[in-house]
């Protein structure tokens, strides 16, 4: 790794104001995906703002059918926390399979939105729950906000401060990890809102990061089951094709795990 | 630059360390703490798992800096006189050959305990141990070693 200059932010505005006074500083947040980067020497941030003590970024509320996850919330306490899990248990699961416990004790739900890796899991939930993505500047709808892999809308002085959602009728994430790094080949969360519209977000598999899937989202608002979706087609053209799957595998895995999640969810 | 101080094994160590040092080289060449290995390198394979305030993390993949402050426990810290239950129970089980991932092994099942309790089936630590790879025992003992500390703990 190269050297860099680590800064511990209390609050947003201090966390811009570190980073201003940097050459080409970046946020850290859990840390899970950047200092490995940094320690493959694929990143070198001349300086790092830690927003992990950051205290108003943490925590999860609930106000009535509202769900709202700080950005410096850890996966370890989304996957087990009990009134999030009494209204929205898709989430729980989603979090529970992100990476492994080590991982899941210090990567945040910021973190993970704001770097918008292709195979990440939560981008596909903040799609399908339609998630609105609070900054320390303004609210960002999530289909404006994931705006291509490893892109988002944030400006360069912008901070993820929480995300908020309403609490879905139903929901269900299913992925299909690749057997050696875990990461999503395929994971889908399908989501049937409480205004009757369903949403369906796929991480893993699409060329160009996260996807709705507004077919299956059409044929799952008229008729939320697997056979509802049994028909639907997923373009092979707009998959990922890796060694580790073809266009045509993806798809196909696709079309399985909506089919999955719409099971789970019941 | 950085001074930091933190708690490790019950005592309070400082440093002055660069910004880049992870803290498992803090723990391993600062505090000649070797008992915390460094298998992977890549943050998969757990040998570097410490408890950072309670929590089980990978060393290798947070830097000192962020751990400034904190209740850190290596696997020097877990005995109390005789060994931890965990630690007898991989000793009794065979539960390591080589022995080179076995300390981030009994940090993880520690903690694995502590989160889900005593009674662990074979599939929840199965699960469990994802982060966390041996290149010997095919888990086989390992799971056995658990379930047997867990039930001791």
């Amino acid at each position: 790794m190269y050297n860099t200059n680590y800064h511990r932010a209390e609050s947003t505005d201090d966390a811009i104001a570190k980073l201003g006074a940097s050459d080409d500083g970046k946020f850290v947040s859990g840390g899970q995906t950047l200092i490995p980067t940094m320690k493959q020497r694929l990143a070198a941030p001349s300086d790092l703002i830690d927003l992990c003590h950051i205290e108003a970024m943490k925590g999860i509320t609930i106000d009535g059918n509202q769900i709202t996850i700080g950005a410096a919330t850890c996966h370890a306490d989304v996957a087990t926390s009990k009134e999030l899990a009494a209204v929205c248990p898709a989430i729980c699961d989603l979090a529970s399979h992100i990476g492994d416990p080590h991982v899941r004790n210090m990567g945040t739900i910021g973190g993970s939105i704001a770097n918008n890796d292709p195979a990440a899991d939560y981008p596909s939930a903040m799609m399908a729950l339609n998630a609105q993505i609070m900054t320390n500047k303004r609210t960002i709808d999530t289909d404006d906000f994931f705006t291509g892999m490893f892109d988002t809308a944030l400006e360069e002085d912008e901070i993820i401060t929480a995300v908020t959602f309403p609490a879905p009728a139903k929901a269900a994430y299913s992925k299909f990890p690749n057997p050696a790094s875990r990461y999503a080949m395929a994971g889908v969360f399908v989501a049937k809102l409480k205004n009757g519209m369903a949403r369906v977000g796929v991480t893993g598999a699409g060329s160009d990061g996260v996807f709705r899937h507004e077919g299956m989202e059409e044929a799952l608002t008229s008729d939320w089951s697997a056979d509802a979706i049994a028909d639907a087609s997923v373009d092979e053209g707009d998959m990922l094709s890796d060694l580790h799957g073809d266009a045509a595998y993806r798809a196909n895995l696709v079309k399985v795990m909506a089919k999955r999640a719409v099971e789970k969810a019941g | 630059m950085s001074s930091l101080t933190m708690t490790v094994n019950g005592s309070e160590v400082s440093g002055d360390v660069e910004d880049r040092t992870l803290l498992v080289e803090f723990i391993r060449e600062h505090l000649r703490l070797t008992g915390t290995h460094v298998g992977c390198d890549t943050s998969q394979c757990g040998a570097c798992v410490v408890h950072v305030d309670g929590k089980a993390v990978k060393s290798c993949t947070m830097l000192a800096a962020q751990a400034n402050g904190c209740d850190v426990t290596t696997i020097e810290g877990v005995a109390n006189g005789d060994l931890h239950p965990m630690q007898t129970a991989f000793k009794e089980n065979h539960g390591l050959q080589c022995g080179f991932c076995t300390p981030g092994m009994i940090m993880s099942a520690i903690d694995m305990v502590n989160r889900k309790g005593k009674d662990l089936d074979e599939a929840t630590i199965r699960s469990e141990l994802e982060g966390n790879i041996c290149r010997c025992t095919g888990y086989h003992n390992i799971v056995k070693s658990i379930q047997d500390g867990a039930s001791k703990m």
